[in-house]
């Protein structure tokens, strides 16, 4: 029995849609759009405008301030314009607007191999700067400042996290067994900021072959270890992860580096062997079309400010006899539900997921008063008891649900409310209490 | 029998005692009230929801005494309120305009597009925050009464899945427009008779994809007016209502109907 975290669910993970279809390389035909917000931290500033010429790998906004990060251009093309637009989230944001020239010109210097037994610790970091390398495990936070902690020497684990557990979704799974040797070069650079530290790759134990995969490719090096964890919801979740491996336990405030922890997805951690080794800044990601209302469910490597359209049509449309009831921006646990497929992929976006039965609609329907089973509260991962949280927000008692019940700490994995035999919506009443006292707090 | 006299006599003994030591020390440990300030709190309606800013009834008629609020301080009870208050403390009244809420939105399920079918928390605030919303107006009212639920005196209903505030009822405490996420909700005297229904900063041909009666800031209001009362600003037209002469030239032109006489309260 490997290793886990207390609480969690066991949804149907539905990932044999995906998971050993063949990766593709997609190219998008019409417009990229990118916003200036796909990081957590202050937008980027455009510096780029209207009626530019820009080629593939050349920035077009810079990271404004220090919890910023760059963004370059993944097509080459005019600029058409810098703008609002809808997102992905259902928001609206500047974006600098692209018109794809369909050649994909890359910028000079782009590509160029760089022997990495020789850079230091300060190159590792502006090129992950340079490279606008943000968590690509879906929070966006910019690597560039989470390699950076005030104790670098205080570090004692670099988690590289391939726990994927959301269901639908296995980019993360692909890539490991495609990519294992950038991913382990990966991780060998970033240790390389942290001298006390050793390296631990986790992965679920529903990937067996990214198991194998990525034991091959650190055999051989003492300093990093691969770690199988139990497949359970959420245990790819920074704090369920840091527990699962260290036994330590993250409080809402804390940073991972002050627990003597880095988490890195392992796609960040591949995207930052590319930035260093190979000169290549963050222009495209692994992406994963699927759901059951879509024709051929696969991975596709994507380069970022795609419109979503585009690759619904590269996943082959939508399956014939079917009607897309729901489409969802990531997977059913913690995806966004969108209202429109004419928005642009961000950094952090990592699948797109058609569903042809709206299993949420479904609960609506069946929803009754809290009958306190407390089953929220066993599947928690981190200990909270949702049902009393509930009570506290319904009653808009902001107070008794920050410093009683701990709300904040609630990391909205929606755990409760997949178990909730009341269907109550839990999660959205969470995430929006949660809101509210941040809200309330910057004022 | 003479254990009834015994207890009626045992009992009108303890009850004039208890009621001599009470009167004794009601006068002796008497707390100083200003009778001015228990006169101004029975003249306020005594609602406490808030809309004069203080917190509750009782600090605002305090307020009021220590010449820290007008006598007009209360907006729910408005003129008759005022006038009883500055009788009280002999001061000058000062006259208020009655004004209501008013949504300036007017995207009802005929004029508005629908975006999708929204499952969740029937709360505007919750439902900004998931992205969605069930119409593709990104400024129009979302319709799940926010603001209803805010409003003490049930001035306010959603019609049609846009909220309508009942003149008569409404207080003007001003409940429904801190509650409001789209900020859509302004007091609005009551003697204004032409309103813009609408508050999208989008640009006309983009509202009119969006809803039939969109302002589409084309202008014909602004050139129209001869008071100058019309700004179109950010794609939204506003109304002056000081400098409004009523005429209703915007009304008349206004081709999305945006602009509307007010039915009279």
């Amino acid at each position: 029995m490997n290793k886990t975290f207390r609480g969690g669910v066991h949804p149907d993970g539905h990932k044999e849609l995906s998971k050993d279809q063949p990766i593709e390389k997609f190219l998008p035909k019409g417009d990229l759009v990118f916003p200036l917000n796909q990081h957590i931290g202050k937008p980027a500033k455009p510096v780029v405008k209207k009626g530019d010429q820009v080629l593939a790998g050349q920035l077009i906004a810079e990271a404004d301030g220090f919890v910023s990060a760059n963004i370059v251009s993944s097509c080459s093309g005019t600029v058409k314009a810098v703008e609002e637009r809808h997102t992905i989230s259902g928001g609206r944001a500047m974006c600098i607007v692209i018109a794809n020239d369909g050649q994909f010109t890359r910028a000079p210097g782009i590509g160029a191999e760089r022997d990495d037994t020789k850079v230091t610790g300060k190159e590792i970091l502006d090129a992950i700067k340079w490279a606008g390398i943000v968590g690509l495990g879906g929070a966006g936070f910019p690597t560039h400042v989470k390699l950076a902690p005030r104790n670098p020497e205080q570090i004692d684990y670099v988690i590289a996290n391939g726990s994927e557990c959301e269901p639908y979704i296995t980019c993360d799974d692909q890539l490991m067994r495609t990519e294992s040797a950038g991913i382990v070069e990966g991780l060998r650079l970033v240790l390389r900021l942290f001298p006390n530290a050793k390296g631990v790759i986790a992965i679920e134990d529903n990937k067996p072959e990214a198991i194998s995969a990525m034991t091959a490719a650190c055999s051989g090096d003492a300093n990093i270890s691969v770690l199988p964890v139990m497949a359970k919801y959420p245990e790819g979740g920074e704090r369920s992860l840091i527990g699962v491996v260290t036994g330590r336990q993250l409080r809402f405030g804390q940073l991972p580096a002050d627990l003597g922890c880095v988490v890195c997805n392992v796609s960040s951690l591949n995207a930052i062997y590319r930035a260093v080794c190979k000169s290549e800044p963050l222009m495209d990601r692994l992406f994963t079309v699927s759901g059951d209302a879509v024709e051929k469910p696969h991975n596709l490597s994507v380069p970022i400010g795609t419109c979503c359209a585009e690759l619904l049509e590269a996943a082959g449309g939508v399956k014939s006899g079917c009607q897309v009831k729901k489409v969802l921006c990531g997977g059913p646990m913690m995806g966004i539900a969108m209202s429109t497929l004419d928005v642009p992929t961000a950094k952090n976006n990592n699948a797109l997921t058609f569903l042809a039965e709206d299993e949420v609609e479904f609960a609506e329907e069946q929803m009754t008063a809290c009958i306190r089973c407390g089953r929220c509260g066993q599947v928690c991962p981190i200990g909270l008891v949702p049902q009393m949280m509930a009570e506290a927000a319904e009653r808009n008692d902001l107070e008794r649900y920050e410093k009683k019940l701990y709300g904040l700490d609630c990391i909205a994995c929606g755990s409760c409310t997949y178990t909730c035999p009341a269907k109550r919506p839990l999660m959205q009443l969470f995430k929006h209490t949660k809101a509210k006292i941040m809200a309330a707090k910057r004022k | 029998m003479s254990h009834i006299i015994i207890a009626t006599a045992a009992v009108a003994v303890i009850g004039l005692l208890i009621g001599v030591l009470l009167v004794t020390v009601d006068k002796k440990f008497k707390v100083e009230v200003d009778e001015k300030e228990a006169a101004v709190r029975a003249c306020l309606p005594g609602n406490n929801c808030g809309g004069c800013g203080y917190a509750g009834c009782d600090a605002l008629a305090s307020a009021i005494i220590h010449q820290e609020a007008p006598v007009n301080g209360c907006p729910v009870g408005g003129d008759p309120v005022a006038e009883k208050i500055s009788t009280i403390l002999g001061l000058e009244m000062e006259h208020t305009e009655k004004v209501a809420a008013f949504v300036k939105c007017s995207g009802d399920c005929e004029n508005a597009a629908a975006r999708c079918h929204y499952v969740g928390i029937h709360d505007c605030a919750s439902a900004i925050s998931s992205g969605l919303s069930p119409w593709t107006c990104d400024f129009g009212c979302i319709g799940f009464g926010t603001c209803a639920a805010a409003c003490p005196f049930g001035a306010i209903t959603v019609d049609q899945g846009v909220a309508r505030v009942d003149r008569d009822k409404c207080k003007a405490c001003g409940q429904c427009v801190a509650a409001c996420p789209r900020h859509l909700i302004e007091l609005v005297p009551d003697s204004a008779t032409y309103a813009v229904r609408c508050s999208s900063h989008d640009r006309g041909a983009a509202v009119k994809k969006v809803c039939s009666a969109g302002c589409l800031a084309c202008k014909l209001c602004e050139k129209q007016c001869e008071a100058g009362a019309i700004t179109v600003e950010n794609n939204v037209a506003h109304i002056d209502y000081d400098k409004c002469t009523k005429c209703g030239k915007c009304a008349e032109k206004c081709p999305a109907k945006v602009i509307k006489k007010r039915n009279p309260a």
